[in-house]
């Protein structure tokens, strides 16, 4: 089966874009299969540091796309996972080093190869966010729970939909449940009412997702964490199994809740 | 029952909710594109053009926009006065 393709994009930047490329990715490369990620923030790469990758780099996405390697010379593979690839963003480049043409050329040439191809999308609803969506096969949104993530959250959506890639699905990342709890930060339900696009996943505020960026090494391969726990079940969902969303309020019947408005959303 | 009254009370209050009221007004006018003012525009002048045809009860006009997922829709609810002349003659 030909690979499928992955746009990981939100809008606002800092959400977790990066953080979730990376760690799906990885959680699929683990359970063996085989994936390739590209890193679309041209100048602003950081998909290979939070990979620990960053050392190996000798080619690009744009030394690929302007004819100076081949596809193969860029694809960078990971020793802790031989089924896990990079394809870098270039560092002194900017985004219109690439047009949206090319990724789709890209994706083409790499799909019979693999089972999943990520593109980490830059934030914003410009070029680089063009290019990224243009060759996806499911768009994923991430937002965090609160006002500006959620509102640039539905921009991205209503472009996605524009661009006939939708309906995109939902990533929530950053809960901390005491907070919700509390009444403090819009939960989980809040914000699907308000975007209203079916759940991917939900991530908690978790201290092991930075420190697992500061070694190089994604928190879903060998965590305990929630947070790696909830990277690992969004990779099952894209594999088609039924995975419970987690409990990240300590309250009962939120599971409940959330399957009823799926449910009633019909999303 | 105090204790109920008080936790809705504090839940119009709390930061969480205020958030998600706020952020479905916005929502809805960066969908549709529709401010506030120019869906009070749209009111006066759908009432101006009604009037020329059917008499109204302009001060009881309601015009909002409705969702249903992620779709919008425009919904006007015009009252019509009822026509008291011909009962009188
Ligand atoms: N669940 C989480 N818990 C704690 N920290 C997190 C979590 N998710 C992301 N972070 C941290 O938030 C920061 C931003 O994350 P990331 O770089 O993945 O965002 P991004 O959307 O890719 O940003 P950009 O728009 O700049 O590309 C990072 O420092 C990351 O470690
Ligand atoms: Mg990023």
């Amino acid at each position: 089966m030909p690979a499928k393709v992955i746009t990981v994009t939100s809008g606002k930047g800092g959400v977790g874009k990066t953080t979730a490329t990376a760690n799906i990715a990885a959680a699929l490369a683990n359970m063996g299969d085989k994936v390739v990620c590209i890193d679309a923030d041209i100048g602003l790469r950081n998909l290979d540091v939070v990979l620990g990758l960053e050392n190996r780099i000798v080619y690009d996405l744009v030394d690929v796309v302007e004819g100076r390697c081949r596809l193969r010379q860029a694809m960078i593979r990971d020793k802790r996972l031989p089924e896990l690839y990079l394809i870098p963003a270039a560092q002194t480049r900017d985004k219109s080093a690439v047009s949206p043409s090319d990724m789709v050329r890209l994706c083409d040439e790499l799909r019979p190869e693999f089972d999943w191809i990520f593109i980490d999308s830059p934030a914003g609803i410009e070029r680089g966010f063009r290019n990224a969506i243009a060759p996806a096969d499911i768009s994923v949104v991430i937002t965090n729970p609160e006002v500006a993530a959620v509102r640039d959250a539905d921009r991205i959506i209503g472009l996605i939909e524009a661009e006939e890639k939708g309906p995109p699905r939902l990533i929530i990342n950053r809960i901390k449940p005491e907070m919700v709890k509390k009444g403090d930060m819009l939960s989980a339900e809040d914000v699907l009412e308000l975007l209203a696009v079916e759940l991917l996943g939900l991530i908690p505020e978790d201290g092991e997702v930075i420190i697992s960026a500061n070694r190089g090494v994604p928190v879903a391969l060998d965590g305990k964490s929630r947070a790696a726990q909830a990277f690992r079940n969004i990779a099952h969902r894209l594999k088609g199994e039924k995975v419970p969303f987690l409990e990240l309020e300590e309250q009962g019947g939120f599971f409940g809740q959330i399957g009823r408005f799926l449910r009633k959303g019909g999303g | 029952m105090a204790r109920i009254l008080d936790r809705l009370f504090s839940r119009q209050e709390n930061s969480a909710y205020q958030a998600k009221e706020r952020m479905k007004l916005v929502l809805v006018h960066d969908r549709t594109n529709l401010s506030g003012k120019a869906l009070e525009d749209l009111k006066d002048e759908l009432i101006e053009v009604i009037s020329r045809h059917v008499e109204i009860d302009a001060s009881a006009v309601r015009i909002e926009i409705s969702q249903q997922g992620r779709e919008q829709r425009l919904i006007a609810d015009i009252p019509l006065r009822a026509t008291t002349r011909r009962r009188i003659g």
